[in-house]
């Protein structure tokens, strides 16, 4: 093959299949670019910068179009020579980081976390953030795996710190960014092992490599792989914040910015998730005992940690950190179940469009969460949980909606939270993994409390008296629900009933996951 | 368009849109918001009496039909497609009485609800919505479904105690949210595991009748039986059908040797006893129902524990009859043991409320113990008579007490409103001051100890006449229940309401009962006696319902669980007879005449030409 051929072939793989694939991604690209730009010149510089990200993120979504790819099993394949794969859940978790980002667009303008200078910054790390996150839930070669993680990481730990007058805030960046860096390094290293063991980061290629491996029952190398595949789940773990690599999540929710730990919480983890089942699916169709053994263990561990945790919180964000905790346990036992459940496609599918669904729901969930915890920050200029006391006195229409998103957390009908755990818990039944159908029902009970908690102070307990004696205008701090601030709110919240009702989203996850078991 | 899906789907949500309603219309003054409210549960109260009323010979589908057993006004529409979810409901003679206890009670309280003063708007929002939740869980024919109505009471029941509640509000209803949540959360797991090892494609073979009575199509039925991924529902029509089969799907082993449906009875069983409540996960009702406000207890004790009792006949026994068979003593023992310990910790009680509270775990004992003593059908030749007369005993005992105990609850509320305090000591003499108040509160009371001639008499004697045929013992101890009830509201007639004079706080406030206070006690004591005297008004909705069910089991436990071939009814007969009788049903009972290594089946292929 002469040098031209070479060209010529990788021009045609390029332009008209890569790039078209990768459209969603080079919208972010240029949303940046545009952002950068849009500072350099006069007339630019008076459009506001959250309208580009917006426009950014609509663009992008629009251009991924999952009500068109997600109707049948949408499996387009590899491309650019195979780093990266557009398929069905890719594209899922895609436009849901996507609509993520186009929603915090809108929440950062509504709570005005950072004047208008730094929101060129804060907008360029998030779409540069959304844009690692898209690499990694369509990460096809090992390569694009730690890029697409480290370009997600990397924004993520200036956003920690976006607070610039606060202590807090730079202490919760450089513990982020110090973890980080650790846990990368640690998943780089278990990476190389593997892919030298056998001799491939190309992710179908390895796969099929450890199954011959596996039937050539060698046994060499079976130290090295079990090391690496689990020097590779530190890096995942800390993604997903699961125990023992979440010490960083509830210093760094509490740092920084409730629109972060929104951003955070929401695609950080359905990006890490995407990638996990991903990784999951694929390795686990060679070594499902160990792979379902760790996640297991890793996602009792995890919910019921962070369920514990929750309880001694005072700080709202801490709360909504250790919450964050466990769900990323609920969120993996779908995974434990679809690896399990790997030789019933039908059963590994559903589990996988539990998750997808699941994801879908807590996007909402927990997006409504945090914007009442910042927009109560605004009103407030607090974030503690003793301070929203008797709130609902004051803006009733917010503690509703508070409550609908807290119980939607727990899971309870008729709410989408319900809907959601119910799909993975059906998931773990089919799975057979009752150990872990247990763990979770016990966690649902175990989360009531402090949830409620929150509840409890904003709608049992009366004013408090010092505040009025001290503050003549406590009648100002509210958020009406008839204001922008209360529309988003509602926004948020009016999907969890809607979710409920109409299991839309539900045969749209069900068609991702049949792209990863077909 | 389909009558029977606007008229069930409308008494059902009306209550949810009136809450919506008040929600959305800002302003209006709180009378105007309790008034409309009570236009509300009045208005779902008509819609349910128009069902109640005999259908005669108009024959008028969205009446209720007397003599039929099976289930009426019945619809389905799926819902979820991906797990089988319908929204469907319908009514029968074990669901509609308690629908319109539901109706009937929900009006007489949100009257009483009258002097709620603080944030009428919520508590009238929070109201409604706990009345769409109790009259979903009767009318849901889908177990999601009446999972999800059965968890929507959770919250608005929270906010109510928690709100509007007396001191130890908060305590209360966290308990009540926390003993409810884990009764729940093991009925979700009982739910998927029914659920996962259902297959509608196991009931081919049945009778096309029987498949369109549990709302199923029989070429989808032929269609999954066809297929070999099993198909599965969440019909609890279906359900049930496939749990009464000969080799039912649900007697696969699960864990530790016991099957399915071994573990799926004891979750609901637990979930539903939390309800009931039942010795020894009752310690949540004293607590919720002394600091709830008024209306709120007579909801409670009304209708909400009356879902329990409904959940176990509904749920538990036709779904998986092998582990009820199996644990029939679990059952009746604990119905015993509530009945024995509510009785003596209400004669032990200094509060009012509290006596109450408690003699409501003794009554509803009776309904556990009616429900259970299904395995005397066994030694008496399969003839359900007792075990009908249990259930029935258990289902008037429900009616009985939700009137009875709605009653009490109030009446205590409306002496509490005037002197504010409870404590039994420091009443008496009531009868002077506020004689037709207190004439109306002996017959209630008479009501609820059971004397002849007033609904609870009904109930406990059928339930103590079934208990005999099952366990003397224990029907000795039922029936000297009777006395401890006796004791306990004797006793307390004569602390509060006889005596010379009233020596306690407050007594300036003991004015005669307001004309609204008669208006809502009125009503629960003329039901009272009418049922008393004349049970036929409410048997006559429930008996064919009832004697479908026990008759079905019956035979269950005959042809499936014994192995007795159809025919093959009274062991003590000759065996030729038997033998001879069962020839004819052939190669359908091969299966079960396989297990016959003793009784009469031994003859049978002897018989075989």
């Amino acid at each position: 093959m002469s040098f031209y051929d070479l060209v010529d072939r990788l021009w045609d793989d390029t332009l008209p299949t890569s790039l078209w694939a990768f459209r969603a991604e080079l919208a972010l690209c240029a949303t940046i670019v545009a952002i950068l730009l849009a500072k350099t010149c006069d007339t630019a510089r008076r459009l506001a910068v959250w309208w580009i990200a917006l426009g950014g993120a609509i663009a992008a979504l629009v251009l991924a179009a999952p009500w068109t790819y997600l109707r049948g099993g949408f499996m387009a394949g590899e491309f650019f020579g195979g780093m990266l794969v557009n398929d069905g859940f890719a594209l899922y978790m895609r436009s849901l980081v996507l609509l993520c980002v186009a929603l915090l667009a809108v929440f950062v303008r509504l709570s005005q976390v950072v004047d208008s200078e730094d929101q060129t910054e804060f907008f360029v790390l998030v779409l540069g953030a959304a844009l690692g996150m898209c690499v990694m839930v369509a990460a096809n070669h090992m390569m694009m795996v730690f890029l697409g993680m480290e370009m997600a990481s990397v924004p993520s730990y200036v956003l920690a710190g976006i607070l610039k007058h606060r202590r807090t805030s730079s202490e919760a960046a450089l513990k982020f960014a110090v973890f980080g860096a650790g846990t990368a390094g640690v998943m780089l290293y278990g990476i190389s092992l593997v892919a030298g063991v056998l001799g491939s980061a190309h992710v179908p290629t390895m796969v099929a490599r450890l199954q011959e491996l596996v039937a050539s029952q060698s046994g060499t190398y079976q130290a090295v792989l079990v090391l690496g595949a689990l020097m590779m789940m530190v890096g995942l773990a800390f993604k997903l914040s699961a125990v023992p690599f979440h010490f960083w999540t509830p210093d760094v929710f509490e740092g920084a910015a409730a629109e972060v730990g929104a951003f955070l919480s929401v695609a950080s983890k359905a990006a890490a998730l995407g990638l996990l089942a991903r990784l999951a699916v694929a390795f686990g169709r060679v070594e499902p005992t160990l792979l379902v053994g760790v996640i297991m263990v890793l996602a009792a561990v995890t919910c019921t940690f962070g369920n514990l945790a929750a309880y001694g919180q005072t700080n709202m964000k801490r709360l909504l950190a250790y919450s964050t905790i466990a769900h990323a346990g609920y969120l993996m036992m779908p995974v434990a179940a679809a690896v399990a459940a790997l030789r019933q496609p039908d059963a590994a599918r559903a589990a996988l469009a539990g998750l997808a669904f699941y994801a879908a729901i807590y996007l909402f969930m927990n997006l409504g969460a945090f914007a009442i915890t910042a927009f109560l920050r605004n009103a407030l200029e607090s974030e503690e949980i003793r301070d929203y006391a008797g709130l609902v006195r004051r803006s009733p229409g917010l503690v509703v909606c508070a409550a609908i998103i807290l119980f939607s957390l727990v899971g309870l009908p008729p709410l989408a939270g319900f809907s959601a755990k119910f799909a993975i818990f059906a998931a773990l039944l089919d799975a057979q993994l009752l150990g872990l159908l247990i763990v979770g029902v016990a966690n649902t009970v175990l989360s009531l409390f402090y949830y409620l908690r929150v509840v409890r102070v904003m709608a049992l307990e009366p004013e408090p008296t010092g505040l009025v004696a001290s503050n003549s205008g406590l009648a100002d701090r509210r958020v009406p629900l008839t204001s922008p601030a209360g529309w988003f709110c509602l926004a948020m919240t009016l999907p969890l009933v809607v979710l409920f009702v109409w299991w839309g989203p539900f045969p749209w996850a069900l068609s991702a996951a049949r792209s990863l078991v077909p | 368009m389909d009558s029977p899906v606007w008229l069930l789907s409308a008494i059902v949500f009306l209550p949810a849109l009136g809450a919506l309603g008040i929600g959305l219309i800002p302003g209006g003054r709180e009378e105007t918001v309790k008034r409309f409210t009570l236009a509300v549960t009045a208005a779902v109260f008509l819609l349910t009496a128009w069902i109640a009323v005999p259908r005669g010979t108009s024959g008028d589908t969205t009446r209720f039909d007397l003599g039929q057993a099976g289930m009426q006004l019945a619809f389905r529409i799926p819902w979820i497609r991906s797990f089988h979810v319908d929204y469907a409901m319908g009514l029968d003679g074990i669901s509609f009485p308690l629908v319109l206890l539901t109706s009937f009670l929900s009006l007489l309280a949100m009257g009483a609800s009258w002097n709620i003063t603080r944030h009428v708007r919520a508590y009238c929002i929070l109201f409604l919505l706990l009345e769409t939740g109790m009259l979903g869980v009767f009318l849901a024919l889908d177990f999601f479904l009446f999972y999800v109505f059965w968890e929507v009471m959770l919250l608005p029941m929270y906010f109510l105690i928690g709100i509007w509640g007396g001191p130890r509000r908060e305590y209360a209803a966290i308990k009540f949210f926390l003993f409810t949540l884990v009764g729940s959360v093991l009925m979700l797991v009982a739910l998927l595991m029914l659920y996962f090892t259902s297959d509608v494609g196991r009931l081919a073979g049945l009778p096309t009748q029987e498949l369109v009575a549990a709302g199923l199509d029989p070429s989808q039925v032929e269609a999954a039986a066809r297929t070999p991924a099993a198909e599965h529902t969440f019909n609890l029509l279906a359900l049930a059908k496939l749990g009464q089969l000969p080799r039912s799907p649900f007697d696969e082993p699960l864990l530790w040797g016991k099957s399915v449906q071994w573990w799926a009875f004891l979750l609901l069983l637990v979930g539903f006893l939390v309800k009931v409540p039942s010795v020894p996960i009752h310690t949540w009702l004293p607590d919720a129902h002394v600091e709830a406000p008024t209306p709120i207890s007579m909801i409670l004790a009304g209708v909400l524990l009356k879902m329990g009792g409904y959940g176990i006949l509904r749920i538990c026994y036709p779904i998986c009859p092998a582990a009820a068979y199996e644990l029939a003593w679990l059952v009746v023992g604990l119905g015993v043991v509530s009945m024995v310990y509510g009785a003596f910790a209400a004669m032990a009680q200094k509060d009012f409320k509290r006596l109450v509270a408690y003699s409501s775990v003794s009554h509803m004992g009776y309904v556990v113990l009616g429900i259970g003593v299904w395995t005397a059908t066994a030694g008496s030749g399969y003839v359900a008579d007792y075990w009908k007369m249990g259930i029935s005993g258990a289902m008037f005992q429900m009616i009985a007490h939700g009137l009875s105990s709605a009653g009490m609850f109030f009446l205590v509320g409306v002496v509490y409103d005037r002197v504010h305090h409870r404590d039994l000591d420091q009443f008496g003499g009531l009868f002077l001051r506020m004689p037709v108040y207190s004439g109306l509160a002996v017959g209630i009371f008479f009501a609820a100890l059971g004397l002849p001639g007033l609904c609870g008499f009904i109930g406990e004697v059928l339930v103590v006449l079934s208990a005999w045929n099952y366990s003397r013992a224990l029907a000795v101890v039922a029936a000297s229940v009777v006395i401890l009830t006796a004791g306990y509201i004797l006793w307390t007639i004569q602390r509060v309401y006889l005596g010379a004079e009233y020596k306690g706080p407050h007594a300036e406030a003991l004015t005669p009962a307001t004309r609204r206070e008669i208006a809502i006690v009125a009503p629960l004591l003329a039901l009272a006696i009418l049922f008393g005297v004349y049970p036929e008004a409410l048997l006559g909705y429930m008996r064919p319902t009832i004697h479908a069910t026990a008759d079905g089991l019956a035979r269950w436990t005959r042809e499936v669980h014994d192995g007795r071939p159809p025919g093959a009814g009274r062991p003590a007969r000759a065996p030729v007879q038997a033998g001879r009788s069962a020839a004819p049903s052939g190669p359908t009972d091969a299966p079960a005449a396989g297990q016959l290594s003793h009784g009469p089946g031994a003859d049978q292929e002897v018989d075989q030409p």
